[in-house]
């Protein structure tokens, strides 16, 4: 088994006209957080809709344990075992948070033990089990996209800005959720424009510019390299805080 | 991992807004129009017509509108398959005349059930081929679709002038189901009775499979975010092509019941009836299956009310009716959260 999971190896991607994803090279070990970083539309959003088979690559090759997925159908790929979390969400706002669930769970009926799991990251999903996921403010929301990402075992989980507009109480329940993921060994490709954020959860980062990765390496190497953060991101860690 | 957390008190959970303000509209219209029609028996036997025909227009949109929800299909020639079911049930009549005719009613209503089986399977298996063959190329493409769908709705009709001939069809209704029930001064229409009850039907089954199975939490989650619900591992093509077949085989009930309504039958008979669905699936909210029951109870009473009290303006009745939903309610009554 290798120790890579997802391989992305000169990934082009043209939207209409729009040249986004300019060859993206980018290899995401088994079992471990990664941390795409990257200003705004360097096409991190991009990345994770090509992966996901959303928009097709125009030219190279995707492959997720071992198996060439590029270009193949969404509902195939989420079958290998990839969740995704979209930037908007995605919830079904006149789907009550348990039948937002019941689909999330395409193989049975969502396991007891694991819903527990998940009510203990996210106790307002149990609160509001019965309300149309409509009627949640934007934090819980996120709460419920990544609660549909994780109610069955994924081997990859894709996640795209989880804080973006959150409050800080949400995204320490964030926190404590990827970190028990890492525990488990499953392996999350995660976008985030919020640094702090992800340093403290991210072993690998792969920084992105103009639809190409310009960076990678480990995160502690980065979250210690001040210069390097601001040559990369145009601010530094510090200035996060 | 974690333990259960307990269940918070219940008391300060956010409430699920009740929107009745559309479904009074209904009543507020049928009783504004008692003092202006005056006699109560007029009025009564406007008002059951009316139920019924809003029935009968409902089990022809229901399938359209979540055709358009799911997959932003804009399918004019949903009405091939109204007219094509309504000749293929014709066509089962026919054979069946002695059972037509006949003073028993369990004969009238076995003809029936057969001519209706007969036009919901041939209309579904049209409409498996309609979809693979004219509109599976245009997805996405909403100039297309009106093009196409357009096209394939006049060569259905010519083809049925083919078959069945150009001239106009007489439909006759079953023996048991002629007349009227009366009950004091009151005389309801037995066929007209059997259309609310069958409209009734579609509607309550409709909404159990839509909110008690899993196919109905993927059509209604499809409708609002069709995307997400691929990105958890179903494959809506083929669930669109489910959706797209039962469709069919409800406009080709429809079509039956529209036909036996009118007692006669023309290749235009889905053309015709194709304007008041797309105003009741516009005024009902894009793929919303509730907002299209209402909506097709609103355009019918108003039809009917209009055709009555100001016969001059009855064509244009609905179109003033949908303006003045639109204006009040942009999306439909009742809009999916998406649009």
């Amino acid at each position: 088994m290798s120790d890579v999971l997802l391989v992305l190896d000169g990934v082009h991607t043209h939207i209409g006209q729009y040249h986004i994803l300019q060859g993206v090279d980018l290899a995401v070990p088994r079992g471990e957080l990664t941390v795409l970083l990257g200003r705004n539309g360097a096409g991190k959003t991009t990345t994770l809709r090509t992966i996901m088979g959303l928009w097709p690559p125009s030219q190279g090759t995707i492959s997720f344990d071992g198996r060439a997925i590029g270009g193949r159908a969404t509902p195939d790929i989420a079958r290998l075992g990839i969740g995704y979390v979209p930037e908007s969400m995605g919830v079904f706002a006149d789907l009550t948070v348990a039948e937002n669930m019941r689909l999330a769970a395409r193989l049975g009926p969502p396991d007891a033990a694991r819903l527990d799991w998940i009510f203990g990251l996210f106790p307002a999903l149990k609160r509001f089990w019965q309300l149309p996921a409509g009627l949640l403010s934007g934090g819980q929301k996120q709460m419920l996209s990544i609660a549909r990402a994780i109610v069955e075992p994924k081997a990859l989980i894709l996640i795209d800005e989880p804080t973006k507009g959150i409050a800080p109480a949400i995204i320490e329940g964030m926190i404590t959720a990827f970190k028990e993921l890492k525990r488990d060994k499953t392996t999350i490709l995660l976008v985030e424009q919020n640094f702090r954020f992800a340093a403290s959860l991210g072993d690998s980062v792969a920084v992105m510019d103009d639809g190409r990765i310009v960076h990678r390496g480990a995160m502690q190497a980065l979250a210690a390299d001040s210069a390097l953060q601001t040559r990369l991101l145009g601010l530094s860690l510090a200035a996060h805080q | 991992m974690a333990t259960t957390t307990s269940r918070s008190a219940p008391d300060d959970l956010p409430q699920t807004p009740r929107d009745l303000m559309p479904v009074l509209i209904a009543p507020v219209i049928a009783l504004a129009a008692l003092p202006l029609i005056g006699s109560p028996t007029t009025w009564v036997t406007l008002t059951v017509a009316a139920l019924a025909m809003g029935m009968m227009i409902f089990v022809i949109a229901s399938g359209l509108t979540l055709i358009f929800g799911l997959m932003d299909v804009l399918n004019f020639g949903h009405g091939a398959f109204i007219a094509i079911g309504a000749y293929m049930a014709m066509t089962v009549l026919g054979p069946l005349s002695g059972w037509v005719q006949s003073d028993a009613l369990t004969l009238n209503l076995a003809a029936l059930m057969l001519a209706v089986i007969a036009a919901m399977i041939g209309t579904g298996a049209l409409g498996w081929a309609f979809e693979r063959v004219i509109v599976r190329p245009v997805y996405g493409q909403h100039l297309k679709q009106i093009l196409i769908t357009m096209g394939g709705l006049i060569v259905a009709e010519q083809l049925i002038h083919v078959v069945w001939g150009g001239d106009q069809k007489p439909m006759p209704l079953p023996n048991g189901l002629r007349g009227a029930i009366t009950i004091g001064d009151f005389a309801l229409e037995k066929f007209r009775l059997l259309a609310v009850a069958v409209g009734l039907t579609v509607f309550i089954v409709m909404q159990l499979v839509l909110n008690r199975t899993k196919v109905g939490l993927l059509i209604r989650a499809g409708v609002e975010n069709r995307e997400m619900v691929e990105a958890l591992g179903y494959r809506i093509r083929q669930l669109f092509v489910g959706v797209f077949i039962a469709g069919s085989a409800l406009a080709g009930l429809g079509g039956t019941m529209w036909a036996l309504y009118r007692e006669t039958l023309t290749a235009a008979i889905g053309g015709d009836v194709m304007v008041l669905v797309f105003i009741v699936i516009i005024i009902g909210g894009l793929g919303s299956v509730g907002g299209c029951f209402l909506g097709a109870i609103l355009v019918a009473l108003t039809a009917n009310y209009t055709a009555f009290l100001a016969p001059k303006i009855a064509v244009a009745s609905n179109i003033l009716l949908m303006v003045a939903i639109l204006m009040w309610r942009p999306q439909g009554l009742y809009p999916v959260a998406r649009r």
